[in-house]
């Protein structure tokens, strides 16, 4: 097989000089990298305009060096408080999902029961609807309540959870059907009870698929946008604030939660990535 | 791996009770309320409250009022789902087969941009594309763009919007698909004297047809009800109908026409998802 490819490109590369074929090897490589510096664009427009030292609020565009926005993140009026809304009601909306959907997805595997079909539909739904149909049909129903006058903390909150839970059973569901159980079973041929069994090997193995998801799931809250504003009345999420801003003059302070939300995220995946070649390498 | 057995008993019910209240009080349930709400009778308002009186025409006059953003939101949808498409086939194959050990770290850099926010990601567009900027000046110096032309307020700023945004949901499943094929079929294309395009139409296109299939949907569903890049990089010209309806609902206070807009626009989207999954022969995904 090998032997017949390389007589098979030497005939197709035969023509043309030695930087032409290698580009033609490499195509879709160089292709595909450069729509991955495309996706980096705005960032690093992002990162640049952290150290903006803005001559004016309305003109947007890059005046000079500063580190003023970095030592002075507050200084934007109201931004600091709708980043601590934004984080209080993402660490809550995390919890919550990741409990619901981590029960869903061991109900999906790992138990039977009727109407199987319908709980996969119930799940793929909210993955699948545009989020301002699932935003204004919350509001619908909160003013039908009689809640409309009560819009805030607490109506934003039960909307994240909503549309995160689906996130964390595909996640937690994916990372349990492709979990090993001979491992149980070998627990179990040792006389550990299920809890033990549950505890000590499933929890464990699962635990990683449980932590993307809750991730995810504070990723998808922190940054939503539409439904929330739909259902959000007098309280100012970030993505929110980010919204007002954007229509009087953008405070530099933005790029700076911008920078640091882009750090962190690669930070935590660079380092879930680390840690799992180290533990394979342990394991081999 | 054996085959997992499932166990049977009432732990299963249990464990699906919490997240199914959730999601059937606050998924479902709204989409009633939705609908309830769309024929109310539109001379009520949220405070004095409203009449359910079936007033069905306000179907007819949402649709007579808004048709030309509804279509709009529909067009653009479809333009940045093909682009995305294009774009992401090429990224998604590059890290299947051949970033070799990279490929990690390129699945990697391709979601890290995603996670800072999308508001901020798409002001930094503003200022790529603003009228002095590189980009227009670019373009203009080689007569692509008028002395005069823009970016910025044009449909063009907002399908770049949308399909940079909306590019993730757009890689990922591609290269879940494509990850899945054999390589060995497509050396067995070219030892077929199938030359490199016909191999790609013939092998490796329909082999990846889930992805692309599932890919589309995650990108045409979430790109048509968005708003966002339209209000910062387009104009009123550009208005799409996520922002009517939410428009109609906060500052209009027209909750009836708000809900019937809602509801049309997400009867379209199951009616086109049901056509194109058939017609892609790819009903099992659902």
């Amino acid at each position: 097989m090998t032997t017949a490819t390389t007589t098979n490109r030497k005939v197709n590369y035969k023509q043309g000089s030695a930087a032409g074929r290698w580009i033609r090897h490499h195509l879709v490589l160089i292709l595909g990298l450069l729509v991955l510096v495309y996706t980096f664009v705005p960032i690093f427009v992002v990162v640049l305009m952290s150290f903006n030292d803005p001559t004016s609020r309305l003109i947007y565009r890059f005046d000079g060096f500063t580190l003023h926005n970095w030592l002075n993140p507050c200084e934007a009026e109201g931004m600091c408080g709708a980043l601590s809304t934004s984080v209080q009601i993402g660490l809550l909306a995390t919890l919550g999902s990741t409990i619901l959907g981590t029960l869903i997805a061991f109900a999906l595997v790992r138990h039977d029961f009727v109407g199987r079909s319908s709980m996969n539909l119930l799940i793929f739904l909210p993955m699948a609807s545009p989020e301002i149909v699932m935003g204004s049909s919350l509001l619908a129903l909160f003013v039908a309540a009689g809640r409309g006058g009560q819009l805030g903390f607490w109506t934003i909150l039960i909307a994240h959870i909503m549309f995160c839970i689906s996130f964390v059973v595909v996640t937690v569901r994916a990372r349990l059907a492709g979990l090993d159980d001979n491992l149980e079973q070998a627990a179990m041929d040792l006389y550990a009870t299920p809890q033990q069994t549950f505890w000590r090997v499933t929890f464990p193995l699962v635990f990683p698929g449980i932590l993307g998801a809750a991730l995810l799931s504070f990723s998808l809250s922190f940054d939503d946008f539409i439904i929330t504003n739909l259902n959000a009345g007098n309280t100012t999420t970030f993505p929110m604030f980010v919204w007002g801003v954007a229509q009087r003059g953008v405070p530099m302070q933005v790029n700076v939660v911008g920078t640091v939300m882009f750090l962190v995220s690669v930070l935590i995946v660079v380092g879930g990535e680390v840690n799992s070649r180290r533990r394979s390498a342990k394991l081999v | 791996m054996s085959e997992t057995v499932r166990k049977r008993g009432s732990t299963g019910y249990l464990l699906l009770i919490p997240g199914v209240l959730w999601l059937g009080l606050f998924f479902v349930v709204p989409l009633y309320s939705l609908v309830a709400t769309s024929l109310f009778d539109p001379s009520g308002s949220d405070t004095t409250g409203y009449t359910m009186t079936y007033h069905w025409a306000n179907y007819s006059h949402v649709i007579s009022d808004y048709w030309q953003p509804l279509l709009r939101s529909l067009w653009y949808g479809a333009l940045a789902t093909f682009f995305c498409l294009v774009l992401g086939y090429v990224l998604a194959y590059a890290i299947a087969f051949k970033a070799g050990r990279w490929k990690n770290l390129m699945l990697v850099l391709v979601i890290a941009p995603f996670f800072t926010s999308f508001l901020v990601r798409t002001l930094s567009w503003k200022l790529l594309l603003a009228d002095d900027g590189f980009i227009v000046n670019t373009l203009q110096f080689v007569h692509i763009l008028g002395a005069d032309g823009r970016l910025l307020a044009t449909p063009v700023a907002v399908i770049a919007g949308l399909t940079y945004n909306f590019l993730p949901f757009m890689v990922l499943p591609l290269y879940a698909s494509i990850d899945k094929i054999d390589p060995r079929l497509i050396e067995a294309s070219s030892d077929l004297y199938a030359n490199p395009f016909v191999g790609f139409f013939k092998v490796t296109w329909p082999l990846s047809l889930p992805g692309v299939v599932s890919g589309t949907l995650l990108t045409f569903i979430p790109a048509v009800g968005d708003y966002i890049n339209a209000e910062l990089l387009g104009s009123p010209n550009q208005r799409m109908i996520g922002s009517v309806i939410q428009s109609l609902f906060t500052n209009a206070n027209n909750y009836p026409a708000a809900a019937a807009l809602s509801v049309i626009l997400m009867a379209l989207i199951v009616v086109m998802v049901l056509f194109y999954v058939r017609r892609a022969g790819t009903e099992d995904l659902l």
